[in-house]
């Protein structure tokens, strides 16, 4: 398939469809992810450990800090670092994706061209994938969280109606992430350095989302640059939201920011779609 | 001295494949860069609320992080890719090739495969070990150095030869490259001295995936705090996994039966 100035017919460039054919194609896609996933469950595992052990090492970081400099660093004693990273791991784990590793070697190696001559936008079936493995992993990430409670000694002193907001709060955070990966995986129309990009894109969320540190514990100049990016409102916020660290007003900013992060996404989304499939391709296959 | 030809033979070969591949140099650039952000970023924000972590100075981390970037230079330079390609060798059957060759197999097989652009780690590693000297005021004296070198090649040989002993595993067992996922996963908690850790996880470190002999001894040596008994450990555990990694080999290879005839 060469590229061509307009899409060719057939190929999906929207979103939408009977709702009655969505949720009949997700039930298709679970029951394929479901079988897919389970056929590597070591390198489920394997993943696991990743997104485990990031937040262990800087919840022992800060600990360290918080004990040597009298007890708390920036508001946080060593049992709220352990509540923080305890809840900061459970969040990033329900809500991370990892599109934009895959578009790498779908469009190299052409893999592309299969999905887009399916008569659905392609999207459903990453998002699919996404929740059967944060369903598939869950049952190791329970008992993971009890052990590090056991072992870290958090403190939780939330309220019921931070709690209760939490909730939208993470469905949102779910949304925008994987909006953004998605966008970002996008970029391999036009480029195949895209794991580069995607590098970057991770470092710079690893500061600015409250993963290295808690924002409060980040230097004056730090704080506000992560103003800038989406990443504070899709993990820290949440976060914080939990252990019920924002009041009501914060909280309202915050939701109203995942927002308006969530249509920019959208929009964005869409827009690099279809200049990217008109832009495709295909290698090999 | 024949050891050293067959290594300079590989090592112009990597350099011959990789220079048609120029780009590359720039992506590796940026990695190397993005990596050294997440360690000296993180020593920043860390020594803006105190002025010691776990006992060491800010300069004595700079030094750690100078040996973490070295190191894993040192490992994706030449072990991972070479490991990488024997346990595909063995998959595909094309290991026959190695073992015909008139030198040891060991030997060819450890070296096999360089990633010459990798070597910007070892460099960028050696220039923060530098900044770091600088830092800590000519406190790096002589016993330091023979410390810091002797603890430097005891880590590099158990590392190698705990990756050897995984990746001959494939001679039974057809998928273990997760294994060495694992590895590269944890090689990141060695980013911070694994003094820091509680035990259960400083135990896994040192024992179950050795970052604490390839990045804290080391560093120990380099900043003047390496212990008598601490350096004779790591001699003793190089030198054990050394032999107990030959072994292992000499047994998967009766093992091997080929798979390409």
């Amino acid at each position: 398939m060469a590229a061509t100035d307009k899409a060719p017919a057939g190929i999906v460039t929207h979103l939408s469809l009977s709702p009655r054919v969505l949720l009949q194609a997700y039930r298709a896609y679970f029951r394929k992810t479901f079988a897919v996933q389970l056929q590597y469950r070591a390198s489920l595992l394997i993943w696991l450990i990743g997104s485990i052990l990031e937040p262990v090492i800087y919840l022992v970081v800060w600990t360290t800090v918080a004990e040597a400099s009298g007890g708390s660093v920036g508001g946080y004693s060593a049992g709220d670092f352990a509540a923080y990273y305890i809840v900061l791991m459970v969040v990033d784990h329900l809500t991370f994706t990892w599109v934009m590793w895959e578009y790498d070697y779908r469009i190299r190696l052409g893999q592309m061209s299969a999905m887009l001559l399916r008569p659905i936008h392609p999207v459903h079936e990453d998002i699919a994938d996404n929740i059967t493995y944060k369903v598939l992993t869950l049952f190791v990430m329970i008992p993971v969280v009890l052990l590090l409670i056991w072992l870290f000694n958090p403190v939780f002193n939330t309220t019921l109606w931070a709690v209760a907001a939490f909730i939208p709060a993470l469905a949102l955070s779910f949304f925008v992430r994987f909006m953004l990966g998605w966008s970002l995986a996008m970029t391999a129309f036009w480029t195949t350095r895209i794991n580069a990009l995607n590098n970057s894109f991770f470092v710079i969320s690893l500061f600015f989302s409250g993963r290295i540190a808690p924002l409060d514990v980040l230097p004056e100049g730090l704080q506000t640059v992560a103003n800038l990016f989406p990443f504070r409102w899709t993990l820290a916020f949440p976060v914080e939201l939990f252990l019920g660290r924002l009041t009501p007003q914060e909280a309202l900013v915050g939701l109203g920011m995942q927002v308006l992060w969530l249509v920019i996404c959208l929009v964005g989304m869409q827009l690099i779609w279809r200049a990217g499939i008109r832009k495709y391709a295909a290698f090999g296959g | 001295m024949q050891t050293l030809r067959i290594i300079g033979t590989y090592l112009r070969l990597g350099a011959l494949g990789e220079l048609e591949y120029r780009a590359n140099f720039f992506t590796q650039i940026l990695q190397s860069v993005l990596s050294l952000a997440v360690s000296l970023g993180g020593l920043y924000i860390v020594f803006d609320h105190t002025d010691t972590l776990g006992g060491w100075l800010p300069a004595e981390l700079i030094a750690l992080v100078g040996i973490f970037t070295l190191m894993g230079g040192l490992i994706r330079l030449v072990i991972q890719p070479s490991m990488q390609r024997f346990m595909e060798d063995i998959r595909q059957g094309t290991l026959d090739f190695k073992l015909t060759k008139p030198a040891d197999a060991q030997l060819l097989v450890s070296v096999q495969q360089f990633e010459i652009w990798q070597g910007i780690d070892i460099g960028l590693g050696i220039f923060i070990l530098g900044v770091a000297t600088v830092r800590l005021g000519g406190q790096v004296g002589g016993w330091q150095a023979a410390g810091f070198a002797a603890a430097m090649l005891c880590g590099m040989a158990i590392v190698y030869s705990f990756w050897l002993m995984l990746a001959t595993v494939s001679f039974w067992a057809v998928r273990v490259e997760n294994i060495l996922v694992i590895f590269q996963t944890m090689y990141q908690a060695g980013r911070w001295p694994v003094n820091i850790y509680p035990l259960w996880l400083r135990s896994a470190l040192t024992f179950l995936v050795p970052v604490a002999f390839a990045v804290t001894v080391p560093a120990a040596g380099f900043t003047g705090r390496l212990e008598w008994p601490t350096l004779l450990g790591a001699l003793a555990l190089a030198f054990t996994l050394m032999a107990a990694a030959r072994l292992f080999w000499r047994t998967g290879l009766k093992h091997y039966s080929g798979a390409s005839a």
